[in-house]
């Protein structure tokens, strides 16, 4: 009965969908009031049916109702709890239904917020993700039901993929999927505004928290994925340029210059029709993400849910929505000028630099992921890229970037000079290069060339970022959250580059055979190998190995990784243990038994790796603390407050 | 000419290009198998049946079989089983399983519920022979001919289309009942 009630639902959903489209688009545009009026209506009613079919689904998993095809296929009796929850996002069918269930939560909290936006443009705003709703849906209904059923049912469950039986990898997908689904707000508005064919910067202030807090759920799921692959795939990496990190890195890119581009927007009224071409990129490509993920175009390590007819379903919808944005971008673009102008030094300058040069990121890691299909697709033969590629292409636009980055936050809007800054900033820079060189030099005693230089951005970058507080805190002027959050996430990027040059410079990586009783030194450290013992999980069966690490004779931590065989998919999984000791990561693997009780062992040490993920979620705070400022709250006191906040608070 | 046209332009190249993309892509959900053209992996397994005696790859020489791996624990072993079944009825060719990292008594029991598509079944507790094969996951089914070459391998559970356009064509037509 659940699943029927489900799919029943869905379908109802779809409807609403629809009304939701053409009320929230045609109301306006044929100025029909009670059509306009009766867009929040669909939009709740879409929520509550959306959330019933959610609701339907887990219901399905927690009862192990194994008549259902996609339950059947993804849980097991033997499966925990929690697991079979999260389950439901486990596969492809469910992914979606989640992907919905986010896009209509954002969509009545964007209807809550557009109370206070002219009915008509708030209107057009929701119209468009019904046309975005409704399109996800009608593919999830036609191609991926998640609530067929199977006949006859089946006695139990294929289980959960095991390397998903993981809690942070069973909460990676709400979390990504908030920041992917958060840029459909931000085209919207983009859309709505060229619909309505006003552009003038109010558009840009009222998408800008929007934009802020997708970007941040996006940055927090990246990085938990990228935490996942480090402690789960077992050999210790944090990022493998994989496809499929590569689609959520490039909206995260992309979303990254939208956020900057709007500040402009907002404050100057400039960069008006760029804006509205990177509001519509970075929801392509969040779409062109599920795109690749889906459709089997690429293959990747992720990509369990392959299935053609699903990619051209998806392709077609891509052509359509974001080919539609586009002309509607090539017809109104046009009507824009932008009159303001600004000196070489200003800030616009700097932000400019800043767009351009993430998206030509962006593109380096759009032309590295799509080359194997274009290659492909011209018969060009097999190719395979990799970090060979992206590590130097990639460093290459963002070296520049971090150093223009402490340069830029100091500078004023329109006026091409660092006000009083200049001195501040040089002695920033000295601060930075004396730290940086005696870090690399004296503590670690050796070090690339990159790596004085990575630690020199990073430090400089912190430090920069606190001038603009500490000046206003010291001359008593206000400090608005927009500035202390923009501060904030670039302390966090900041720490970002110092961690990740360090990590990249100073790791030790030693795979060694071991027999029970035997010892290692791999840097400072000495792990002791104490032999293997079976150990019975909930669902599966492993082989624990105990390595017991000492630093000069003093204990340090007792490692425990294990090799996991779960009953169900006979799939065996590497549970690495890891140990955090003076900023070091000790990370060790279990590998093969080689016989006569000797084992294959992976030891890595691994400096400043948890500051990677900690920055992405400073990053992240940062984001968030700037999107709940007061000016974007109510748009009176905003319009109020602009003409003087302008020239002084920050982008 | 708009030069706000230029991002469209480049949108609808991007379109082409992953259309052909979409084109190429079943054939890459295709592990081909390096087994193909080269002889069977000889092996001597148990009998599910009798576990004294032995099943051996010498045995079936000089006729054409499919060597079908499976296991109970396998969710999409049970889609196929009905069509191995058809298999069994149009008695075109013998099926030799292979129960793959199995519980025998299951394997017995499901064998008996959902009838038996299978002339002989060996057993792989170790999961040795599957990786002789490069089985990557089951149902694996592979067509040997009567010199014990691999012809085929077909990777995912056996449909009917896959039965008539892949494994069909490649049986000699004389082997075929009423030709």
């Amino acid at each position: 009965m659940l699943p029927e009630l489900g799919h029943f639902a869905l379908i109802l959903a779809l409807l609403l969908a629809a009304l939701q489209a053409f009320f929230g688009i045609a109301g306006p545009g044929l100025g029909r009031e009670r059509w306009t009026g009766a867009v929040t209506s669909a939009v709740a009613g879409q929520f509550v049916m959306v959330a019933t079919a959610v609701g339907c689904l887990i219901a399905c998993f927690v009862n192990e109702d194994f008549s259902v095809r996609y339950v059947a296929e993804n849980s097991n009796s033997a499966l925990p709890l929690f697991y079979r929850v999260t389950a439901l996002w486990g596969a492809h069918e469910g992914s979606l239904l989640l992907w919905i269930l986010l896009l209509a939560a954002w969509t009545v909290a964007v209807a809550i917020g557009a109370a206070r936006l002219p009915r008509r443009f708030g209107a057009r705003v929701l119209g468009v993700l019904g046309v975005v709703s409704f399109g996800f849906l009608l593919f999830t209904l036609a191609t991926s039901n998640p609530f067929l059923r199977l006949d006859p049912p089946a006695g139990d469950g294929a289980d959960l993929n095991p390397i998903l039986q993981d809690p942070a990898l069973a909460v990676h997908p709400p979390i990504l999927y908030t920041g992917y689904v958060g840029f459909a707000v931000a085209f919207a508005f983009a859309c709505a505004a060229m619909l309505e064919g006003r552009l003038d910067q109010q558009w840009a202030r009222w998408t800008r928290p929007w934009t802020t807090v997708a970007w941040a759920f996006l940055g927090c799921g990246i990085a938990l994925g990228s935490f996942w692959a480090y402690y789960e795939l077992g050999w210790g990496g944090f990022w493998f340029w994989d496809p499929v990190e590569n689609a959520s890195f490039m909206p995260w890119l992309v979303g990254t210059a939208l956020i900057h581009s709007l500040a402009v927007t907002d404050k100057r009224g400039l960069f008006k029709s760029w804006t509205l071409l990177l509001a519509i990129l970075a929801f392509s490509l969040s779409m062109l993400g599920t795109f690749l993920v889906r459709s089997g175009v690429l293959v990747s390590v992720h990509s369990f849910a392959a299935d053609p007819a699903r990619g051209i379903f998806i392709l077609v919808f891509l052509a359509l929505m974001i080919g539609g944005a586009l002309t509607l971008y090539a017809w109104r673009a046009p009507l824009l000028k932008s009159t303001a102008g600004f000196d070489l030094g200003a800030r616009e300058s700097f932000l400019l630099f800043n767009n351009v040069l993430l998206v030509v990121a962006a593109a380096t890691v759009f032309a590295g992921t799509l080359a194997p299909l274009v290659s492909d697709a011209l018969q060009l033969g097999t190719v395979s890229v990799g970090p060979p590629y992206f590590n130097p292409t990639f460093m290459l636009s963002m070296l520049p970037l971090m150093a223009l980055l402490p340069l830029g936050i100091n500078a004023a809007w329109k006026r091409g000079h660092l006000r009083d800054r200049q001195r501040t900033l040089l002695m920033t820079l000295a601060v930075a290069v004396i730290l940086a060189v005696g870090v690399a030099f004296g503590v670690y005693a050796h070090g690339a060339v990159l790596t004085p230089v990575g630690a020199a951005l990073g430090i400089w970058i912190i430090l920069a970022s606190l001038v603009d507080p500490i000046d206003r805190w010291r001359r008593r002027l206000s400090l608005p959250r927009a500035v202390l959050g923009m501060s904030l996430a670039h302390i966090g990027l900041g720490l970002a580059v110092i961690a990740l040059t360090t990590v990249q410079s100073f790791t030790v990586e030693r795979d060694v055979a071991l027999a029970a009783g035997a010892s290692t030194r791999v840097g400072s450290y000495d792990f002791r190998f104490d032999g293997v013992a079976p150990v019975e999980g909930p669902n599966y069966d492993a082989i624990g190995g105990t390595i017991t690490v000492t630093r000069d004779g003093a204990p340090v931590a007792v490692l425990k990784p294990e090799k996991r065989q779960y009953w169900v998919q006979h799939q065996a999984i590497t549970q690495t243990s890891i140990h955090m000791s003076r900023g070091n990561n000790l990370l060790v693997a279990l590998g093969d038994d080689l016989g006569a009780g000797r084992w294959s062992i992976r030891i890595q040490i691994r400096p400043l790796v948890t500051l990677i993920w900690l920055a992405a979620l400073i990053m992240a705070l940062g984001g968030a603390l700037a999107a709940s400022d007061r000016r974007y709250r109510s748009a009176r006191a905003a319009e109020a407050v602009a003409p003087t906040a302008a020239g002084e608070a920050a982008g | 000419m708009n030069r706000f046209l230029l991002p469209l332009g480049a949108f609808v190249l991007l379109v082409i290009v992953l259309a052909i993309g979409i084109r190429h892509a079943p054939e890459k959900d295709v592990i081909a198998s390096p087994l193909i053209g080269k002889a069977a992996p000889a092996f001597a397994l148990p009998d599910l049946n009798d576990l004294s005696r032995t099943v051996r790859s010498s045995e079936l020489r000089g006729r054409w079989y499919l060597f079908n791996v499976w296991g109970t624990w396998c969710y999409e072993c049970r889609a196929e089983h009905q069509m191995l079944l058809e298999v069994q009825r149009a008695a075109v060719l013998p099926v030799i399983g292979l129960d793959w990292k199995d519980d025998d008594a299951q394997a017995r029991s499901w064998l008996t519920q959902l009838g038996n598509p299978y002339e002989r079944v060996a057993v792989d507790h170790l999961g040795r022979t599957a990786i002789d094969w490069g089985v990557y996951g089951a149902p694996e089914s592979f067509l040997v001919n009567p010199a014990g070459i691999v012809v085929y391998k077909l990777t995912g559970p056996l449909t009917r289309e896959a039965w008539t356009q892949e494994i069909l064509p490649r049986l000699p037509r004389q082997g075929l009942p009423g030709s």
